[in-house]
C-alpha cells in the first residue's frame, strides 16, 4: 500500500468536497422549493395544472438523469437562440448547469414524496380543523403540512440521500467535484482502485451525516409515534382515579 | 334570558347520489337544551348533525345560530352551497363538534390540541388559553396527561380531550355526533359522567346517540329520527313513556333484544 499516494490523493478529493457539497446542497434546496409548486399544482385541483405536473413528473422520473444533464448543457447549446438569450450566461457555467439538471429531477421525485404525504393525512383530523373554524389557510399551516412533512421525511431522506450520489454525474460535465477529480488523478496515475475508493469513502461519509442527520430530525417530530411515556408526573395518579369531579352515574 | 333560540335548523335536505337522506329536517335548540337525537343506523342523524355545522352542505334549508344565519347561494348543477366561507368559519367556532372517533390532531400533545383552536383561529393571548385548557382537562379528569399525544391515551381519555377541545372554543352550542359509539363498554360511562357534568352546567347540546339511559334521564327532548324525518320529538317522558310511534317502539324494543 502506497500511503503517500492515498494521502495525497484524499487531499486532493477533500479540497473539492465542499464542491460536491454546494452542487447536492443548491440543487434539493431548488429541487425542493420547485417540488413545492409541483405539488400544489398536482393537488390543487385545476386540469390544466394537474396535468402539467404529472407530465413534468413522468418525464423527469421516467429518463435517465445523465441524458436530462447532457441535453441542457451540450445540448442547447447547438441552438444559437439559445447562446443569444438571457439565459446563456448562466447555463454556459457547467456548476449552473449541472445545479439545474440536478433540481428539475429531484423536483420531480420530491414532488411525488410530498403528494404521498398529503394524501395519508387523515381526513378525520382535517375534518376537526374544519369544525374548530379554521381557514384552509390555517388548516394547511397547522394540521395538514406538518402532519404531510412527517409522514414524507422517510422517504424524502432516501431522496436526498440519491442527490448526494448523483452529484457525481456533474463530472461528465466538466465540474470537476469529487469524482471527477478522482478520475483526473487516474487518468495520469493509472491507480483505479485506490483512488476511487477513496472517492467512495468521502461520499460514505457524507451520507452517513446526512442520515443520522434526518433520522435525528425525525425522531424529534414524531414523539407521537413513540412508545408512552412511562410517567410526566411524578406518582400520577392511577387512571380513571384522576376525575375531580364526583359525578351520579348514568343509568345504562 | 333571551327568547332568541341558540340554534335554529329548518327544514334541512340531503341527498347523496339521488337517494334522499334527510327529507327536511327542523329543530330548534333553545339556550340550556339537551336535545338526543335518536334513530336506526341509516337515518340520517349523524348527516343531520354534520349539515348544521356544513360539514356537510345541505341541499336545502336553514341554519341559525344565535340569530345569525349562515347565508347560502344556489350552486350550479342544483343544490346550494356557502356565500361566505368566512362567515361558515366564524359560525363553526360557535359550534363545538365532538366526534365518534375523537379525531384528536395526533401529532399534537393534548394541551396543543386545546389550545390550537383559541390560539390561532380565535387569535387570543396564548397564556391565557393555556390557563383555560388546563381548568378544563382539570374538569374532564385529564390533568395529568396534558403533555401526552393523543394516540398514548385510551379511547375514553381521547374522547374527554376531545370535549375538551371542544369547550377550549367557548361555542354557544355543542354537537356530540355519536360521542360514546367508538369506545369499549367499560370506558362509555367516564364519557357520559362528563356529558352529564355539561348538561347540568346548562349547555346547550345535541347529542346524537345510542344510550338510552342517557337520552332518558339526562336530555331534556328527544328527537326520534326515521328515514330521513322526525318521527317523535318531544320530552323524554313523552317519547319514552307513551312510545306513541310504532316504530319508535320496535327501535327500543331492538336494542334491548
Amino acid at each position: 500500500m502506497d500511503f503517500a499516494f492515498i494521502a495525497d490523493t484524499m487531499r486532493q478529493l477533500l479540497a473539492v468536497t465542499p464542491l460536491t457539497v454546494e452542487l447536492w446542497f443548491l440543487s434539493i434546496v431548488i429541487g425542493g422549493v420547485l417540488a413545492c409548486f409541483l405539488t400544489w399544482a398536482r393537488v390543487g385541483g385545476v386540469m390544466v395544472l394537474e396535468r402539467f405536473a404529472a407530465g413534468y413528473i413522468f418525464v423527469f422520473r421516467g429518463s435517465p438523469l445523465l441524458i436530462q444533464t447532457f441535453l441542457l448543457y451540450y445540448g442547447l447549446s447547438q441552438f444559437p437562440e439559445v447562446r443569444q438569450s438571457f439565459v446563456w450566461p448562466v447555463l454556459r457555467e457547467s456548476f449552473n448547469s449541472a445545479v439545474i439538471s440536478l433540481a428539475l429531477c429531484t423536483a420531480g421525485y420530491t414532488a411525488e414524496i410530498f403528494r404521498g404525504g398529503l394524501m395519508a393525512v387523515p381526513g378525520r383530523e382535517i375534518e376537526a380543523g374544519r369544525a374548530i373554524g379554521m381557514s384552509r389557510l390555517t388548516l394547511f399551516r397547522r394540521i395538514i403540512a406538518p402532519i404531510a412533512l412527517r409522514q414524507a421525511l422517510p422517504a424524502y431522506s432516501t431522496e436526498i440521500v440519491l442527490m448526494m450520489k448523483a452529484t457525481a454525474l456533474a463530472s461528465l460535465v466538466t465540474v470537476w467535484e469529487v469524482t471527477g477529480v478522482a478520475q483526473r488523478i487516474i487518468s495520469h496515475s493509472y491507480r483505479t482502485f485506490e483512488v476511487f475508493l477513496c472517492a467512495a469513502s468521502i461520499y460514505l461519509v457524507l451520507n452517513f451525516i446526512v442520515i443520522r442527520a434526518m433520522g435525528y430530525l425525525e425522531y424529534r417530530v414524531s414523539p407521537h409515534l413513540r412508545a408512552r411515556p412511562k410517567s410526566i408526573l411524578p406518582g400520577a395518579v392511577p387512571e380513571h382515579a384522576a376525575s375531580p369531579i364526583q359525578l351520579p352515574e348514568v343509568p345504562q | 334570558m333571551t327568547a332568541q333560540p341558540a340554534l335554529t335548523v329548518s327544514n334541512i335536505r340531503k341527498a347523496y347520489a339521488g337517494i334522499e337522506v334527510l327529507k327536511g329536517i327542523s329543530l330548534d335548540a333553545h339556550e340550556g337544551d339537551v336535545i338526543s337525537i335518536l334513530g336506526a343506523s341509516g337515518s340520517g342523524k349523524s348527516t343531520f348533525l354534520r349539515c348544521i355545522n356544513l360539514l356537510e352542505t345541505p341541499d336545502a334549508g336553514v341554519v341559525t345560530v344565535a340569530g345569525e344565519t349562515i347565508e347560502m347561494r344556489p350552486r350550479r348543477g342544483g343544490g346550494q352551497e356557502p356565500a361566505n366561507m368566512r362567515q361558515v368559519d366564524r359560525i363553526r367556532t360557535e359550534l363545538g363538534m365532538v366526534f365518534q372517533n375523537f379525531n384528536l390532531w395526533s401529532h399534537m400533545t393534548i394541551l396543543q390540541n386545546l389550545i390550537e383552536g383559541p390560539v390561532h383561529v380565535l387569535h387570543r393571548p396564548r397564556a391565557e388559553c393555556v390557563a383555560e385548557a388546563e381548568a378544563l382537562l382539570e374538569k374532564v379528569g385529564i390533568a395529568d396527561k396534558r403533555d401526552f399525544y393523543p394516540a398514548h391515551l385510551s379511547g375514553g381519555q381521547q374522547q374527554r380531550a376531545a370535549i375538551a377541545r371542544a369547550l377550549a372554543m367557548k361555542p354557544k352550542v355543542l354537537l356530540f355526533d355519536e360521542p360514546t359509539s367508538a369506545l369499549d363498554p367499560e370506558l362509555v360511562g367516564e364519557v357520559l359522567r362528563v356529558l352529564r357534568a355539561l348538561a347540568e352546567e346548562g349547555r346547550t347540546m345535541l347529542v346524537v346517540t345510542h344510550e338510552m339511559g342517557f337520552a332518558r334521564t339526562v336530555s331534556n327532548r328527544v328527537v326520534f329520527l326515521h328515514q330521513g324525518l322526525v318521527e317523535a320529538d318531544g320530552t323524554p317522558d313523552q317519547v319514552f313513556g307513551e312510545l306513541k310511534s310504532d316504530r319508535f317502539r320496535q327501535f327500543v324494543s331492538g336494542l334491548h333484544a
